[in-house]
This record gives structure tokens, sequence and C-alpha cells, in this order.
């Protein structure tokens, strides 16, 4: 790799690390984060199909709260550089999948690190408050930033240093059933973020538009835009129907206001 | 002059005399700086230092003395914390009840930190299902879908769409919050709040369905049965000429509906779909969500998919 691709695959990674925890443009995401370095390292193609498959992983992991989610950020910015220093092409996409995931683990821990170190930093804004002091604020906010930018920085820039013959050699010393395995596990891990967005969204009145979903989805015709649009026009649907019934239960009373019961009742 | 003297005695505690405004170009910095909320993000106070430093232009703007900015910078470190792009109308609603302070309204301390929290948390209860579990997952899996191809319209859809909805976002419910003002919070309170939501959630069902059928894959391994199929209903690749013309006479076959091979092999996977197709899938998303609400860390779910997967494949089950 040439210096000046090692140089800005160091600042996404930067950019991917400060977004880890600004949540803003998203660059920490797969998505963007492998596609980027597959753009300054040559290996375009392969950047995309990375950031595609370990984005359909990565579509629930949100931080909620307080809580943290496994951390995209690291695992899409050194699963790219792997799968680039492999230089297996498209085929070590699985490989650099799989590799990502316990990468995800470790950049929580480091987050969570830094989270505790912003503490001194929000402390230190407390005293240049004390003084008026608008710079010093605005520097220690910077700082907590920048911190969280190296935390993605410096793990890729080791990275870039181990010889890639090291990392080709640890890839091909895995046996054969490791990495099919480990590419089956990465087709299942997907329920995982799913479940985590179902478990925090469902209630008893949404379930029906999920079982909706799910049989439509066996229509191979219908693109995901299509779905898209059926799933916003049942939602409007829905909250008008529902809104007509509460207003005229409101003026009546009584089941009037139950169109459906209604039509049910002319058959009795 | 004696008009001036009269409004500095009337209001006693007022910062100068002259009104002080926030410019358009005073809150688009507010704006600007609020994307950078989460930066300090820590366990103490969680985005209290982002929040400050968006804040800033507006206390130097508002706020001449010395005192007055210290004052107002302390108040503006205390906690917070919300889902980062529905922090913008608070901070509009925070942005109008400063200018009245400084102009000698009767806003006390109590007031905005008692609007910042009234409003964080019902916000935040909007914006992670919207943003993060609806509009990341959807604009997410059509770009990787497109992805996966190699297509790099995916991630640009993705990063473009994402950012003009969310700049718009911020920026629009930032205005709305800076000219409802105080009044928001009853608003937002009421009906409107709750639809986007329930809308939102029935939307994020619906695609998290078909995200299961499609995206989850799992493939079982191992033969049903395997049937020698009888004569003429399969290909007799015997029988054809072994020219273009055999080419063309196999695939009008094929067309037809002749088997490709004297056996049909059926997998336990092919009696599976022809049941209810994605049914497996879908099963282990319910277990995953079982072990969620059990509190397994979803690590360690993840992980264990793995050993599974490594495991039925060395058994030869996936």
């Amino acid at each position: 790799m040439s210096p000046i691709s090692m140089v800005l695959v160091v600042i996404i990674a930067f950019l991917a690390g400060m977004e880890g925890i600004l949540d803003e443009f998203q660059f920490h995401q797969p998505l963007v984060a492998c596609t980027l370095i597959g753009l300054v390292t040559g290996h375009l193609t392969e950047g995309i199909i990375l950031g595609g498959s370990l984005q359909m992983i990565a579509l629930g992991w949100a931080n909620i709260g307080a809580a943290v989610a496994p951390d995209a950020a690291l695992a899409s910015v050194a699963s790219a550089i792997i799968l680039v220093l492999g230089g297996e092409g498209t085929k070590g996409v699985s490989t650099a999948i799989a590799i990502a995931i316990p990468l995800a683990v470790a950049g929580l821990f480091l987050t969570m690190i830094v989270r505790t170190l912003s503490v001194a930093c929000v402390h230190r804004m407390d005293a240049a408050a004390e003084n008026a002091n608008f710079k010093g604020v605005e520097t220690w906010h910077i700082i907590a930033i920048v911190m969280q930018g190296l935390r993605i920085a410096i793990p890729a820039a080791l990275l870039l240093v181990i010889p890639a013959a090291t990392v080709q050699g640890a890839l091909a010393s895995m046996p054969a059933w490791l990495t099919d395995g480990m590419a089956i596990g990465g087709g299942m891990v997907v329920a995982v973020g799913y479940a985590m967005v179902i478990n925090m969204m469902a209630t008893k009145e949404v379930w029906p538009f999920f079982a909706i979903g799910f049989v439509l989805a066996a229509l191979s015709e219908l693109t995901l835009i299509a779905l898209g649009v059926i799933g916003v026009s049942l939602a409007l649907i829905y909250l008008a129907v529902t809104e007509n019934k509460g207003s005229s239960n409101g003026g009546s009373g009584g089941n009037l206001g139950d169109p459906l019961g209604d039509i049910l009742n002319d058959y009795e | 002059m004696a008009n001036e003297v009269e409004t500095t005695e009337v209001k006693a505690n007022a910062v100068e005399p002259k009104k002080v405004e926030l410019t358009q170009k005073d809150r688009r910095s507010v704006c600007w700086r609020s994307t950078f909320i989460q930066g300090s993000w820590n366990y103490e106070r969680m985005q209290n230092g982002g929040w400050c430093y968006a804040m800033i232009p507006a206390i130097k703007k508002l706020y001449s003395k010395k005192e007055d900015q210290r004052e107002a910078l302390k108040r503006h470190l205390e906690f917070f914390n919300t889902h980062p792009y529905v922090a913008s109308p608070v901070v509009g609603v925070t942005l109008a009840l400063e200018e009245d302070r400084a102009n000698g309204a009767p806003v006390d301390d109590v007031a905005i930190q008692g609007v910042k929290v009234g409003m964080m948390g019902p916000l935040a209860g909007v914006g992670d299902p919207v943003f993060w579990f609806t509009v990341r997952p959807i604009l997410g899996a059509l770009g990787a879908s497109l992805a996966l191809t190699g297509n790099i319209l995916g991630p640009i859809l993705f990063f473009l769409l994402w950012n003009v909805i969310r700049i718009a976002f911020m920026w629009y419910t930032q205005e709305f919050g800076y000219k409802a003002g105080s009044a928001i919070t009853e608003d937002l309170s009421g009906g409107l709040l709750q639809k986007v939501t329930k809308g939102a959630s029935i939307l994020g069902m619906f695609i998290l369905g078909s995200l299961i059928e499609r995206w989850v894959s799992i493939d079982f391994k191992p033969v049903v049965s395997s049937v020698t199929l009888s004569e003429g209903a399969y290909i007799d690749w015997s029988s054809i000429p072994n020219s273009v013309k055999g080419i063309q006479t196999a695939l009008t076959q094929y067309d037809s509906g002749l088997a490709l091979s004297a056996t049909k092999v059926t997998t336990l996977q092919d009696n599976l779909d022809s049941l209810i197709p994605g049914l497996v899938p879908l099963l282990l998303t319910l277990l995953c969500m079982w072990l969620l609400k059990k509190k397994v860390s979803p690590i360690v779910i993840i992980l264990g998919l793995f050993v599974v997967g490594i495991l039925g494949h060395l058994i030869g089950l996936l």
C-alpha cells in the first residue's frame, strides 16, 4: 500500500472513530467506512461488497440512552483493512466479516474507556466556565472528540504497519471448515440486530404488520423499494382509520364508531 | 432618552436596555455546533459538554457581562441526554428562553433546566424508533442490497439520503422550537408525537418482517429423500446430440419442466421452504428476541451463532 493510501486510511479511521460517538454523518457505518477504505486503497468493489454485508449485520446496532451497542466503527475499518491487506479480493469478504465481529466487541470496550475519560474533560470545562472562558470550554470538548477519533485511528495505523504477509499468512492458516462455518454463522447473526430492534418497537398493535411484511417478502418480484411503499401506505391507512374511529367514538360512543363491527353486524 | 431610562428601571434585572436578538446566522451556527453534541459524551453528565459547546454562539451574543456569561456556561453544563437529532427542537426552545431572559423576562435557571429535562425524555422516545430503528435500517438495507452486488450507488444513496434527512430535520425542528418557544412542550405531548411514533413503528415492523425473510440465511444441508425419477421426467443426456443443436434441445426440455438428473434430491431446506419460506430465520429471530429479553448480551448471542455455524457445518447440518 502506498504511503498516501495509508495516510488516507488513517484519516478515514479517525472520521469513523469520531462518528462512532457523534452518529451524525454516518462515516462509521460499514456501508460508508468500508467503501471509503476500498476507494483509497484501490479495492473499491471489495470494499463496497464488504460494506454491504457488514451493514446487514449492523442494521440494528444503535446506542440507546447510556447503553452502548457493538461498535460499527472499529468493525468496519479494521475488517476493511484486513480485507485489503489479505489480497484475496471478494473471496476474502466472509473471512473479513467473521473477523469484524470480535472487533466490534473490542471497539465497544474502547468507546467505554473514552467515555469514562471524557468525564475528566467535562470537569475541565466546568473549571473554564467558572472563568467565563469560552475557548477553554470549546477546547476540552474538541479534545474529547479527538480522543474518540484516535480510538479507531490508532488501531487502524497499527494494522497497517503489520506486514501484509503476516496478515495473509494468518488468514491462509485458517482451515476451510472454520471459514465456511464462520460464513454460515455470519448469515445468521443478522437476526440478532433485527431481534434488538423488534424488542424495542413491538407492541400487540404492530405485530400484524410484521406478519404482512414477512409473508410479502417471499414474493421475490417485490423490490425493497416496493415493500417500503407498501409499508408506508399501510402505516398511513392505519393512522387514518384509527383516527376516524377515535373521533366518532368520542362523538357518539358505543360501537357506532366501529365501521368493521357495523359491517359484520350487517351480515348477522 | 427618557423612554429608555424608564425601560431599564422597569426591567430591573435586564442585562441590557436594548433588546438583543439571535439572528438567523447565530441560529445556524448553533445548529452546526449541535452536530457535535455527543462529542464529549461521558458517564457523568452525558451530552452536557456538547450541549454547552452548541450554546456558546448564543451565549456570546446574548450576554456581554462576564458574570452573566459564567452563569450561562454553568447552566448549560448540567446533565443532558437525548437522541442527538431530536435535541434540535430542545435547542430551539432553549434559545428562545435564553433570548427572553437576556431581554429581562423572568426566566430562571430552574425553568430552563426544566424545559430541557422535560423535553429530552419524550423526544428520545421518538428519535430512537424513528431514526435508529426505522430510517437507518431501511436506508441501510436499501444501500446494502445494492452494495452486495458491488454497486457504488448503494453507499452513495445511503450517505446522501441520510444526511439530507438529518440536516433538514435538525434545522427545521430547531427553528420550529425557537419560534414556538416554551409552547412546544405542550404541542409535543399532544397527538402528533404519538402519531409519528406509531407510524414509524408500523413501517419499521413491516420492513423488519420482510428483511428477516430476505436476509437471514440458514441452509439445512441434510438430504431428506433421494428419488429415482421415471424415464421421461428427466433429460436423457445420452440422447442429446453433442452440438449446438444439442444445447438447444436440452434447454427446451429443461424449460418444459424436465429434471436435470435421474435422481431428485430433496434437502431438509427444500421441505421447510415449501412449508413457509423463511420459517427458520423467523424462529431464529424469535429465539434471539427471547434471549435478549432474558438479558443475554447481544455479543454473547452473536458469538454463540458463530459457534453454532462452525459446529453445524462440521457435522454436515448446515
